[in-house]
C-alpha cells in the first residue's frame, strides 16, 4: 500500500511539474518533450487506477503521434519562437490571477462533495468492472457491444481529420511534370500522326 | 495515507488550470497554445478514468477513449491549419489571424 501511495505522489507531482514546464519552457522543443514526459507520467497514473488498456492507449496515441506531429511541426517551421515570447511577463499576472481563482475553486469542489449511495449503485447497473478479467477484455466486451456505434462514430472522426489534414496541406505546384496515364490510354493515332502523299521531286 | 478519489481529482484540477494559464501566458504562440489545450484534455481523462475506477464503472474508460480520439484528430487538424498559415503568412503569430476577414 505505501508503495502505491509513494508511487502516486511521485507520478502526480512529475505529471504537474513537466505540464508547468510544457507552458514555461522558452524552446518549444523541450516543451514537447516535456509534454511527452507528462503524458507518460499520466500513463502511469492510469496504471495506477487500473486503466492498463487507456494507459497503452495514451502512449501509443499520444506519444507515439501527437507529440511526434507536434514536434515535426515546430521543427519545420522557420520560426522566430524569440519574438513569440515577448508579452509573457506581460500576461504573467491576469493568467495567474485567473489560474488562482480557477484552482481555488476547484479544490474547493473536489474536497467538498460527497458521493450519494445511489450513484454506485446506478454505476454497477451500466458496466461494472469485473474483479479478476483484465482491463482490456473488459473494455473490449463493452466497447463493441454497448457502443459499437460510438466507436464507429470514432472512426469517421478520425478519417474526417485525416482527409481534412491532407486537403488541407496538399498544395498544387506550378511547373511539375507528371505523367497522366488516362491521356496515354484515349491517345489514338489520329490525334498523334498525319500521313501525308509526298510526290517525288517534291517537298513536305 | 490511502489515495483516494479526491487526489486524483486534484492533479487533474492542477493540469487543467495549468492548461488555462498556458494559453494566457503564451498568447502568441499557437502551438504552445494547442499543447496547452492537449493538457487540458489530458485533465479531463484522468478525471474520467478516477470516477470509472473508483465507483467501478467501465463507461468512464470508454469516454476517456473518445476523448482521446477526438483530441488526436483535433491535434492533427490545429497543425494543419497551422502549417497552411505558415506557409502563407510566413509567421504563427495569433495577434495577426484576424487580418483573415472572410
Amino acid at each position: 500500500m505505501i508503495i502505491a501511495t509513494l508511487a502516486f505522489y511521485l507520478f502526480a507531482a512529475l505529471t504537474v511539474a513537466s505540464a508547468f514546464m510544457v507552458i514555461s519552457a522558452k524552446n518549444p522543443v523541450h516543451a514537447v518533450l516535456f509534454l511527452i514526459l507528462a503524458f507518460f507520467n499520466s500513463a502511469a497514473l492510469f496504471v495506477l487506477l487500473g486503466a492498463e488498456f487507456l494507459a497503452m492507449i495514451l502512449i501509443v496515441v499520444y506519444v507515439g503521434a501527437v507529440a511526434v506531429l507536434f514536434l515535426f511541426v515546430v521543427m519545420m517551421l522557420d520560426i522566430n519562437f524569440a519574438e513569440l515570447r515577448q508579452g509573457f511577463l506581460q500576461y504573467l499576472p491576469i493568467g495567474g490571477l485567473i489560474g488562482i481563482i480557477l484552482l481555488i475553486e476547484l479544490i474547493l469542489v473536489v474536497s467538498g462533495w460527497v458521493l450519494t449511495p445511489d450513484a454506485l449503485q446506478l454505476a454497477a447497473q451500466n458496466a461494472p468492472i469485473i474483479p479478476g478479467a483484465t482491463n482490456t477484455e473488459q473494455l473490449g466486451q463493452v466497447i463493441y457491444t454497448q457502443y459499437a456505434y460510438l466507436f464507429q462514430i470514432s472512426g469517421m472522426i478520425l478519417l474526417v481529420a485525416m482527409i481534412g489534414a491532407i486537403v488541407l496541406t496538399h498544395r498544387q505546384r506550378p511547373g511539375v511534370k507528371k505523367q497522366v496515364i488516362a491521356d496515354q490510354v484515349y491517345r489514338r493515332p489520329e490525334d498523334a500522326m498525319a500521313i501525308r502523299k509526298v510526290e517525288p521531286g517534291q517537298g513536305v | 495515507m490511502e489515495i483516494g478519489l479526491a487526489h486524483y481529482l486534484t492533479v487533474s484540477a492542477i493540469l487543467l488550470t495549468l492548461g488555462i494559464f498556458g494559453i494566457f501566458l503564451n498568447r502568441k504562440n499557437v502551438i504552445v497554445i494547442l499543447m496547452s489545450v492537449e493538457l487540458m484534455l489530458l485533465a479531463v481523462n484522468i478525471n474520467l478514468v478516477a470516477f470509472s475506477s473508483f465507483l467501478g464503472d467501465l463507461v468512464g474508460q470508454v469516454f476517456a477513449l473518445f476523448v482521446l480520439t477526438v483530441a488526436a484528430g483535433e491535434a492533427a487538424i490545429g497543425l494543419a491549419i497551422l502549417v497552411v498559415y505558415f506557409r502563407n503568412r510566413g509567421t504563427i503569430a495569433v495577434e495577426d489571424i484576424h487580418h483573415m476577414k472572410g
